[in-house]
């Protein structure tokens, strides 16, 4: 049942890009269409899993017992970092297909703040192990539920008539707010 | 004069904000008021600033190949002493802007400012084109503040300046994709035209 709401919470009433504002330059960045906006949410699904594992025990055996909390921002970042590197060379040897399916998107998640975000919340929020990765595959799942919405909106944006000045970058905006406005639907939910 | 166009770009054409898109997650994320905007602005400039300067220092005793990770730390470092210092001294501010600024990291302002000014450029140069696009970073995000303030609570800076409430859709998560939406589009006429 708390998984059920971690879940329902994370994706929808919280969503990571259209309630909490993480992870907004892949959102306009990678968003032209629907495959790349699904390649890039793959990408940071795994990505994010592995950085909230990794991250948890690094807060919780190494940081929390010798009292050196004020490291975490360095030391997650750096993490996250080293965590994209060596996901992107062992895919390449291992699982090439998976590699040409999510590679360019790897060396952009760096930058990610939702994946450095998501990794001090679960911090934050005193999850434990197994909520923290619930939490962060459900949050993940919202961001693919944005962005595929988003880049199927885009694609037929495409198509319209859209006054000269707010093309582009405006009218995706305007776009995402009114997304957004849809997702505040769900505010009470849980 | 030169430094005088470098202090200038990041204030209008270079604005990181409006022109170049850079660092929109805060920009979204904290500007619910213009006092919020300009404390984000203003931490982000000191970061800025401070990151600048140090990297342009150390730009030839860091190795082209890891020069990344190296910018990442002297970055996260700054980072950290604002998160103390403010968490310290301005402890609501703090609070209100919570998660945004351990992410001032991945503000990919301050690391393109490293990559493509501070690693090329003299100290002098890269602590004025630090403290020019800070402040242009900061101004975007006290109007976005500004804006969304007026509308939503019809307040400027705290201050009160009509009875009742304001349309709350702009306090809200929704209003800020529409403001900042209609904003890039008025300062592209604006810049365009001059």
């Amino acid at each position: 049942m708390e998984y059920i709401v971690i879940i329902i919470s994370a994706i929808f009433v919280n969503n990571v890009i259209l309630a909490q504002f993480l992870g907004i330059c892949p959102f306009l960045g990678v968003s032209s269409k629907v495959s790349t906006a699904a390649g890039m949410s793959g990408a940071v699904l795994f990505v994010m899993t592995l950085a909230t594992i990794v991250t948890y025990l690094i807060q919780n055996y190494l940081l929390n017992p010798y009292g050196l909390e004020f490291l975490q921002t360095i030391s997650f970042i750096l993490v996250i970092a080293a965590l994209v590197q060596m996901v992107e060379i062992i895919l390449k040897k291992t699982v090439p297909s998976l590699y040409q399916a999510l590679g360019i998107f790897l060396p952009l998640i760096t930058t990610n703040c939702a994946v450095l975000g998501v990794a001090i919340l679960t911090i934050q929020k005193d999850y434990n192990l197994i909520e923290g990765v619930v939490f962060t595959i459900a949050t993940a799942l919202g961001f693919a539920l944005a962005m595929i919405l988003f880049a199927g909106i885009r694609e037929h944006l495409e198509l319209m008539q859209v006054p000269k000045g707010m093309r582009g970058v405006p009218v995706a905006l305007v776009t995402a707010g009114i997304l957004a406005l849809a997702f505040m639907g769900f505010a009470n939910l849980v | 004069m030169n430094q005088f166009r470098n202090f200038t770009k990041g204030l209008a054409i270079e604005n990181p904000v409006f022109a170049l898109l850079l660092g929109l997650c805060p920009t979204l994320g904290v500007t619910t008021s213009a006092i919020n905007g300009l404390g984000m602005g203003l931490a982000t400039t000191f970061v800025l600033i401070c990151s600048n300067v140090f990297i342009s220092l150390l730009k030839n005793m860091i190795p082209n190949k890891v020069r990344i990770p190296a910018f990442i730390v002297v970055i996260a470092s700054f980072v950290t002493i604002v998160d103390l210092v403010m968490a310290g001294f301005v402890p609501a501010l703090h609070e209100q802007l919570g998660l945004f600024i351990p992410l001032i990291v991945v503000n990919c302002i301050v690391l393109g400012r490293a990559e493509a000014f501070a690693s090329k450029n003299s100290v002098f140069s890269s602590l004025i084109d630090g403290v020019g696009m800070g402040f242009g970073f900061a101004i975007a995000l006290t109007i976005l503040g500004g804006v969304r303030e007026l509308l939503g609570s019809k307040a400027f800076f705290g201050m009160k300046l009509a009875e009742g409430d304001g349309m709350l859709v702009f306090v809200l998560a929704p209003g800020a994709f529409i403001c900042l939406g209609y904003l890039i589009a008025l300062s592209n006429r604006i810049l365009k035209k001059s």
